[in-house]
């Protein structure tokens, strides 16, 4: 086989890392929780940006037919419509602007004459993209049945979890990707970026790909814990974190890559969408399977017994992988 | 594990295949597709915010069938304890969710037998469900309450729905708009979806308007003036003219000579005197009769055309007009003529309809946008590739090919299920490309993980597979129930990446778990390898 040897491979991980992950969960934990804290507090006090699929109101995407479009005089003329407030930008072109427009006051019908009165004002200088218009009714359910369907998610996961594995680390992983879901809630609230329909779907790929991860590290957890029956629970968990660690980077590598390709060349429509996704998978999911996900096993008593002995080193040495 | 047998080979290749080529209808022109045999013709539908095109969500109005409802009881109520002789102290009225009547004391307990035969058996899924339509009470004080009940309510809102959908259809295709959909939605909504309409101002215009016309004849017991001032005799009651006609109030009688359920035609035109445009109607032998009757028997009087509560035209009777054929004209342009000609051939709306959401894509944008998830797609694919060769060499050109197939795969099924396809469902097959690799980096570094324990190069890939491969079950499941309930909560284009993203994981598995393992298990029979160069 001198044909594959010959081609130098990508080695990311080298072969017998053995990286002490454990001894960062004293750092890690305090800080995922000041953070937690601080997303949930930008949550409540910075507000999410909601879209109108979730607080209602019309959304107009234009391309203006002569050149960039002149978003000051658009903005005065829209201004003067007393549609209360209405919202231009640029929107990937310079010929391309958002209008938004807030909620009207007078139920349903209200809204359709909002339109109306914006593509007279308009005029055919302009081709329409794209209308939106969602109604009270409406956004008031996609919210309420987005926070059911996110409820339901993850609980539905962690019955599943929980047939799987030992409810240890249903609940671990649970905690772990609620964390990253409220880390996620919170970059949004930070950079205020559009909170609608998709950014519900990006929360809940984030939740499945980040447990993916999780469920893959615990699977290696569960098999060594069955195979190293005295190892300390520290040690066993740093081995199956680092045995797991090549596998992690490289999955994430690729998705990042896909993710990448979307975010560069998919358009400014799903701009918001991919973006939430790269710091929701790539940043914190990957971060929290090996530092949070992994260590808090130790916390909900997975392998009590076996933290009397603290010390790696012996152990560790004893437990060389070897097999018959 | 590394061994499979030929039929096993076989099978896995032939699924492959014929997955694969269910996507291949989607290549050609729906008029080259036609021509193929129906079981071929099945392919992917561009959603609408591909391809462009207006989604109209509406809601029947829950007040205006209530309304209805509380109306017609009122009726019922007036005329059966007139046809029983039943004495009244005070006529019908509707109060909130009721109607109230007072019969006098002597004829109570006859007048309560006989309203209580109004209130009917509801039906439910199997046979009676032991509801019914009213609830009579003896309040006391001769006072008689029927409350219209909530199942009686949602009874009706279910039969308005179906009706307005055949309706709405038949208004839709009128205005010659290709492949509408309309479909109910939930109870009380209806889903109106038109491919490739960019400006659905006309559209909504023709499915949000009711078309109830009625012929009436103008009450002269008293003068309008007077009815607004004080009490229209009960019979009558005060209904606006249109802005054309200045709001101007009419006293009109309450019974209907005709309405636009006796028409059997409705064509616009030009009154050939005035060149006015105008809607030229035919009743049917009914109609006629009963419109030749009326317009004989009052000659000199005036009657009222009244299309959803609104006079549009009141001409006063010069003529019998025996032939079953009448005109409105003086109200309307060209335009609004031809609209209410379509509203009236396809008949009334039973209930108001309010748009409550609207989503319209021009076909411009939707162009952009597979444009774009076009290269996007291709510069994923081409970054994993790449990426996934350099890491692992030959086993990276295998696993390059399993997601090749997987996405091939993935078209068919879309295909094979006629689904939809979204700007967030192609969102969904990128990643899916992304992470159909993780599959097989799991194996790889598993099977690189065995070979380090010692093992022979086919005994590691033998026990990597068979490690991985539960490992991959468990963490796709994961995913594909995040997509799941995306998929029974999410809604529009949103639902469109549920699809794809389940779709992808179970394709991603079925290649895991058998196509990958066959091309390594091919090249190990080949290679006889002595050492791995993956590891």
């Amino acid at each position: 086989m001198r044909l594959y040897h010959s081609i130098p491979l990508l080695r990311i991980v080298p072969d017998d890392t053995k990286f002490d992950f454990m001894r960062f969960r004293r750092i890690s934990f305090p800080a995922s929780a000041v953070l937690s804290i601080v997303a949930i507090l930008l949550f409540f006090f910075h507000g999410l940006n909601f879209g109108i699929d979730f607080v209602g109101g019309t959304l107009i995407e234009v391309q203006s037919k002569t050149g960039p479009a002149d978003l000051a005089k658009m903005r005065a003329t829209l201004g003067g419509l007393g549609l209360g407030d209405v919202q231009l930008q640029e929107f990937g072109r310079p010929t391309d602007v958002l209008i938004r427009v807030a909620q009207q006051p007078g139920g349903e019908q209200a809204q359709q004459a909002a339109v109306t009165k914006v593509q007279q004002a308009l005029g055919s200088d302009v081709e329409y993209r794209r209308v939106e218009v969602v109604g009270p009714r409406v956004s008031g359910e996609l919210l309420a049945m987005s926070t059911i369907g996110l409820g339901l998610a993850i609980f539905a996961i962690l019955i599943y979890l929980w047939f799987r594995f030992e409810w240890q680390f249903s609940l671990g992983a649970m905690i772990a990707n609620v964390h990253d879901l409220v880390l996620t809630i919170g970059y949004m609230s930070l950079t205020q970026i559009d909170f609608d329909l998709s950014s519900i779907a990006a929360l809940l790929t984030i939740l499945g790909y980040s447990l993916n991860d999780t469920v893959v590290i615990y699977d290696r957890i569960r098999e060594m814990l069955r195979r190293y029956k005295r190892m300390s629970m520290p040690d066993l968990l740093n081995i199956s974190v680092n045995s797991t660690l090549s596998r992690s980077i490289i999955t994430h590598v690729t998705v990042t890559l896909a993710l990448l390709a979307l975010l560069l060349f998919g358009g400014h429509a799903i701009h918001s969408f991919v973006a939430t996704m790269i710091f929701g998978v790539v940043l914190v999911g990957t971060y929290t399977s090996v530092f949070i996900a992994a260590p808090i096993l130790i916390y909900l008593g997975v392998g009590t017994s076996r933290m009397a002995t603290d010390e790696p080193a012996e152990q560790s040495e004893q437990a060389t992988p070897r097999r018959p | 594990m590394l061994y499979i047998s030929k039929w096993k080979a076989t099978a896995i290749l032939l699924t492959a295949a014929i997955f694969c080529l269910f996507a291949v209808p989607n290549f050609f022109s729906e008029s080259t597709i036609k021509r193929w045999p129906e079981w071929a013709q099945r392919h992917i539908v561009l959603g609408l915010d591909l391809q462009g095109g207006s989604h109209i969500l509406l809601e029947v109005d829950v007040n205006d069938v209530r309304r209805q409802r509380l109306l017609a009881v009122q009726d019922e109520v007036r005329k059966v304890l007139r046809d029983a002789r039943i004495g009244l102290t005070r006529a019908p009225v509707i109060r909130g969710n009721s109607v109230e009547v007072i019969i006098r004391e002597s004829d109570l307990q006859q007048g309560l037998a006989k309203l209580r035969e109004l209130s009917q058996p509801l039906s439910g899924f199997l046979g009676s469900s032991g509801q019914r339509s009213l609830d009579v009470e003896n309040v006391g004080g001769g006072v008689v309450r029927l409350t219209v009940t909530d199942p009686a309510i949602l009874e009706r809102i279910r039969q308005v729905v179906d009706q307005s959908v055949e309706i709405i259809g038949k208004r839709v295709n009128q205005l010659g708009l290709v492949e509408p959909s309309i479909q109910r939605q939930g109870n009380d909504r209806i889903l109106v979806q038109v491919p490739g309409l960019g400006d659905p101002k006309q559209l909504i215009d023709i499915i949000g308007t009711t078309a109830k016309l009625t012929f009436r004849l103008v009450d002269t017991s008293m003068s309008v003036e007077q009815a607004l001032q004080g009490r229209p005799p009960p019979e009558s009651d005060v209904v606006y003219g249109s802005k054309a006609e200045n709001k101007q109030p009419y006293l009109l009688e309450k019974r209907v000579i005709v309405s636009g359920e006796e028409l059997t035609d409705a064509r616009p035109g030009f009154d050939q005197r005035t060149n006015e445009p105008m809607v030229q109607l035919t009743f049917n032998s009914s109609g006629a009769r009963k419109f030749g009757q009326v317009t004989t028997e009052n000659v000199g009087r005036q009657f009222a055309i009244v299309l959803d509560d609104e006079v549009i035209s009141a001409p006063t009777i010069r003529e019998p007009i025996p032939g079953g054929r009448a005109q409105i004209s003086g109200y309307f342009t060209p335009e609004t003529a031809n609209n209410l000609a379509i509203l009236l051939r396809a008949g009334a709306l039973p209930a108001k309809l309010t748009v409550i959401e609207q989503r319209v894509v021009g076909a411009g944008l939707g162009q952009d946008s597979i444009e774009k998830g076009k290269l996007a797609s291709y510069f994923g694919g081409a970054l994993v590739v790449i990426f996934m060769v350099a890491t692992y060499g030959l086993f990276g050109v295998f696993a390059s090919i399993a997601v090749g197939v997987n996405v091939g795969m993935i078209f068919g099924v879309l295909s094979l299920l006629n689904a939809t396809l979204t700007l967030p469902g192609i969102i969904g097959i990128v990643l899916t490309i992304g992470i159909a690799v993780d599959s097989n980096v799991l194996i790889y570094e598993r099977i690189r993980e065995e070979v380090r324990t010692g093992r022979t190069p086919i005994t590691a890939i033998d026990a990597g597979f068979t490690r991985a491969l539960a490992t991959i079950l468990d963490s796709n499941i994961t995913t594909f129930i995040a997509a799941a309930v995306l998929f029974f909560f999410g809604s529009g284009p949103v639902r469109g990446f549920a699809v794809t993203l389940g779709i992808g994981i179970v394709t991603t598995v079925f290649t895991a778990f058998t196509l990958t393992r066959l091309i390594v298990a091919w090249w190990v029979r080949w290679a006889r390898p002595r050492q791995l160069a993956i590891s």
